[in-house]
């Protein structure tokens, strides 16, 4: 046989296994137009729906006639808030613990919320038909802004008992939803008294969206004949959906079927249960056609999945020297109508204790306060595991105002107070354990990949030449360390809507050796059919492109939470690991078994077992494999297959380093980034090729955030950003070149070491970019502004320090 | 609602003739009447690029234009750039250089850069970037794709004379 000269690295380079730069295997059909997206999904007879939405933010229902809309061609049904209500589906839970109205019940909550659904044969006569949809609006005096909500006698949910506890505790006011804490408030308050510097700041990170390039939707199939539920439809977390789907309608989980196809782009936007799912499914009851349900643009921006809205005050102390004493931080978090975040069941306000960051803060205390008002509800995890961008943009900003406040060098100050490599497993005061880190190295070699010494050289040189009115550009060095929280999560503290955030893989190895392995996570772009394959290749000993992964179907795949918060490589990664394993225990008796020996007298090379001390016997894995489904080996089932759901021991914390070079010109606010370097320890990397994707990917994302990107609201609550003239995605030409690097400090808790790196670069990058800006005024007495930091905003913070006289 | 229109048009070599009404978009033409799902929706209001088809050797977002504005016209769509076995030399080079995630915008985009390529064979990074400004991506940040379509030209520059490859591969490697 010609592998039996190979050697072990020819053989392991053939598996394409982990660390392969693997060519992804999803890219051949998306390629060539033959992607298999919601939209494009055909089925016989099948109907359109598409909403009626109130232009205005707060208003009561008076009426609402659907008469004529029924009279337009191609209109079939019209379903408003008094169809629902006899089924039970006028309202939906969230997965926050609230609840949502599916259809205006009596009132509306923002702008853009759902009032009637209109089924028709297709787009247009929907369209026709919603436009002949009467509704008569009394307009509420519109709140839009979170402090003035906890201060107004207008409430916005009359549903609920003012004085009653909500889903996570007392509310102390009809507008308020809960109030959550973490870490010592007491000592936290003494120690930033009596420290020798504090500074303090108001950091907002302003409300944004994840926009991904494919909007929500779905295909609702009702087949009344056998009595099953189809329902296919961009969902992150398919399985999650099925349980919602039967909890909600009383349909049995056996006869739902979801399927996730190709989705384009998530980024949080797709983890939570929209009404256009539950009005599809009625629709489909109702009229006994498949019904289709694709959002628009605008629906998109105004109505699901917002992100962000934190206001974060905070304070921090430390010593004379530099060495952080405390941590203190309160944040207003504004929902909207609704509590519809997307978080694990007992963090409402997410991981936003992570808060201290990279840092060793013996001391802190956080509470936040959530906040009804006439927004959009959303508050979703966009490119984020749960409140940790947020997290990170707060401590990231407080250690450059307290940068300012010593007259510190803000690196300097970072490195003096990174937790060290010998502290980990580290104990966070607000009650993490942080896995593995080496921030130092990654931080020496980032600062010297962008020769930073140089870099403030030259940026010295370049105040004085503004100064002597020889440029009117400023220079912005924007650093960011960060650390992450993801792989959500262990059951014993994680749970969405009481299902436990572990994740599944159930594999088959097939008679001739190749295999299909199929997973609870669903990919919109991050390539797990080619990065799990992968995992198992390495695991198993076959072929990564002898394996085919399949995902999103919960007929045939296996119970998972879904894609998002980089829980995928984490979480279903290590069940994929397990489950791999386990194949390899059977393979390991089967193949004594043929080798006759005792099952302690192999061991596992590559791709192949060998007997100990005799590496010329050997059986391989493909010969193992067809051995299981032809031989009786006593004691030992046929087949070889193997499934593992996995509950991982704890988070994992990958880290980073960020560096933004920034020019501003000081006259016309416009920015140009003349260098950014990512550095990612994501622990073991599966796949560079794509990790690197990730960071570019990521990093654009946090571009658009920190430059340019919002959903902004006026005093009437209108949606002032609510289509892609306005709202702000970076074009190719706006977006730089950027230099990507790596450490790897593996976790140790993870079968293989990895730590998820999906986010990562959106979480270290919006601090990078906004600390660029604000380093370049710094100079100058800037101390904080507000993203995001479009041309006008950083215009006004010129003419604002009196550089424009 | 206005009489219907006859509408003549030939889509990636086929000739289609059917009546639609006057307000019919050609990206609705495409995807729901001839079933032509490569080019997409993203926005419908000609910002992101991702309903890019060629019409009559330009590229033309298929959302803004009505199907009967398109009535006499050779329109191309990402299925009409390569076959299964025998890839568009972008094809290629996307999936070489990981030039997509989830696909999306993949369609438009390649079919934008095919029409770039055709312009100005030799682009430098700059032209691309500016030549593919009217497609949004939100997966990837561009640099692969942009990676993508210079190794592209390099390839077709090479096929095209064997002579002329040097060039295309020392901007290939000057974007990585
Ligand atoms: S859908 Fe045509 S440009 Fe966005
Ligand atoms: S690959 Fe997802 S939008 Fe471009």
């Amino acid at each position: 046989m010609k592998d039996d000269v190979q050697s072990s690295d020819d053989r392991r380079a053939s598996l394409k296994g982990l660390g392969s730069s693997r060519k992804r295997v999803e890219d051949a059909r998306f390629t060539q137009g033959k992607g298999n997206y919601v939209d494009d999904i055909k089925l016989d007879g099948m109907l359109f729906g598409d909403f009626v939405r109130t232009p205005y933010a707060h208003a009561r229902i008076k009426s609402i006639k659907t008469e004529e809309a029924l009279k337009v061609p191609g209109v079939l049904a019209v379903l408003t808030a008094a169809d629902l209500e006899p089924l039970g589906l006028h309202w939906m839970p969230t997965l926050a613990g609230d609840k949502q109205m599916v259809l205006a019940d009596g009132k509306v909550l923002y702008q853009g919320q759902e009032v009637a659904f209109v089924v028709a044969t297709d787009r247009y006569a929907a369209a026709d038909g919603i436009e002949a949809v009467e509704v008569d609006y009394e307009e509420l005096p519109v709140i839009t802004d979170p402090f003035e909500a906890l201060k107004t006698d207008v409430v916005l949910r009359e549903d609920l008992e003012p004085g009653a506890d909500g889903a996570h505790g007392p509310r102390k006011h009809p507008n308020h939803i809960f109030t959550w804490e973490a870490g010592e408030k007491e000592t936290t308050e003494q120690v930033i008294d009596a420290a020798e510097v504090v500074a303090e700041e108001m950091v907002y990170y302003h409300r944004v969206h994840p926009c991904p390039l494919e909007t929500c939707g779905c295909v609702a199939s009702m087949d009344k004949v056998n009595g099953k539920l189809t329902l296919y439809g961009t969902f992150q977390a398919p399985h999650a959906i099925r349980t919602v789907v039967s909890l909600i309608s009383g349909i049995e989980e056996h006869n739902i079927r979801v399927v996730s196809p190709d989705i384009g782009g998530g980024f949080g936007n797709k983890v939570g249960a929209y009404p256009g799912y539950v009005c599809s499914v009625v629709a489909s009851i109702v009229t006994g056609k498949p019904v289709k349900w694709i959002e628009d643009r605008m629906d998109n921006l105004m109505t699901t999945a917002f992100a962000r809205d934190y206001w974060m005050k905070g304070k921090i102390s430390a010593t004379k020297e530099g060495k952080i004493t405390g941590l203190w931080c309160h944040t207003t978090a504004d929902h909207g109508g609704f509590d519809a975040c997307a978080d694990p069941t007992k963090f409402p306000a997410g991981f936003m204790n992570i808060c201290t960051g990279s840092y060793d803060i013996p001391t802190a205390y956080l509470a936040v306060d959530g906040v009804y008002t006439n927004k959009a509800p959303g508050g979703v995890a966009y490119r984020c595991s749960f409140r940790v961008t947020e997290a990170a943009y707060f401590i990231e900003r407080m250690i450059e105002v307290l940068a300012i406040e010593l007259n510190m060098d803000a690196a300097e100050l970072r490195r003096i107070n990174f937790i060290k490599k010998e502290q980990f497993p580290y104990n966070s005061a607000l009650g993490w354990e942080y896995d593995s880190g080496d921030y130092h190295t990654a931080w020496d070699k980032a600062l010297n990949a962008v020769g930073y010494d140089d870099l403030r050289k030259e940026q010295a040189q370049r105040l004085e030449d503004f100064k002597a009115g020889k440029t009117r550009k400023l220079l912005g060095i924007g650093l960011s360390h960060f650390t992450e929280i993801v792989g959500a999560g262990p059951v014993k503290n994680c749970d969405i809507l009481g299902l436990g955030m572990f994740d599944s893989c159930e594999i088959r190895i097939h008679p001739t050796g190749s295999a299909i392995a199929r997973l609870g996570t669903i990919s919109q772009g991050q390539g797990h059919a080619t990065t799990f394959a992968q995992i198992l290749a390495s695991e198993i000993g076959l072929p990564a492109d002898s394996i085919t992964v399949e995902e999103g179907d919960t007929d045939t795949a296996p119970y998972g939470l879904g894609t998002y918060g980089s829980r995928s490589t984490p979480v279903a990664g290590a069940a994929t690991a397990m489950a791999g394993r386990k194949i390899r225990a059977k393979a390991q008796m089967i193949a004594a078994f043929l080798l006759e020996v005792h099952d302690d007298d192999v061991e596992f090379d590559v791709d192949r077992f060998v007997v100990k001390g005799a590496p010329e016997k050997f059986k391989t894995m493909k010969e193992i494999a067809f051995a299981a489904y032809n031989q009786a080996i006593p004691g030992i089932e046929p087949g070889l297959e193997a499934v593992s759901y996995y509950d991982p021991p704890n988070m994992t914390y990958p880290f980073g380093a960020y560096i933004c070079v920034m020019e501003l010109d000081v006259d016309t606010g416009e920015h140009e980034i003349r260098q950014f370097y990512a550095l990612d320890d994501c622990g073991t990397r599966i796949n560079p090729m794509i990790i690197e994707g990730q960071v570019h990917g990521g990093v654009t994302e946090a571009l658009a955030i920190a430059m340019g990107q919002e959903i902004a609201y006026d005093e009437l609550g209108n949606v002032k950003t609510g289509t892609l003239m306005d709202f702000f995605l970076p074009t190719a030409w706006e977006t730089p070149h950027y230099t990507t690097d790596h450490t790897v400090t593996p976790s140790p808790h993870h079968p293989i070491g990895a730590k998820g790196v999906g986010e990562s670069p959106n979480v270290g990058g919006v601090p990078a970019f906004s600390n660029a800006v604000h380093d370049a005024f710094r100079p100058f007495g800037l101390r904080h502004a507000h993203m995001p930091h479009d041309h006008w905003r950083v215009w006004k913070i010129a003419n604002d320090l009196g550089l424009h006289s | 609602m206005a009489d219907k229109m006859h509408i003549k048009l030939t889509v990636n070599g086929t000739e289609e003739e059917f009546l639609a009404e006057p307000r019919e978009l050609l990206i609705y033409t495409l995807r729901e009447r001839l079933n032509i799902t490569g080019p997409h929706i993203g926005c419908e209001t000609s910002h992101c690029g991702a309903c890019t088809v060629t019409i009559d050797g330009k590229s033309v977002k298929s959302c803004t234009m009505f199907a009967v504005q398109a009535s006499g016209k050779d329109i191309t769509t990402i299925e009409g750039l390569g076959t299964p076995d025998a890839l568009h030399p972008l094809q290629e080079a996307f999936k070489e250089h990981h030039g997509l995630q989830c696909g999306y915008c993949t369609p438009g985009m390649i079919t934008r850069a095919a029409k770039l390529l055709e312009e100005n064979p030799n682009p430098t990074e700059e032209d691309v970037r500016f030549g593919i400004a009217g497609n949004l991506c939100r997966c990837t940040g561009y640099q692969n794709i942009v990676k993508s379509i210079l190794a592209a030209a390099a390839t077709m520059n090479a096929d095209a004379s064997s002579s002329s490859d040097a060039i295309g591969q020392t901007k290939v490697e000057a974007a990585e």
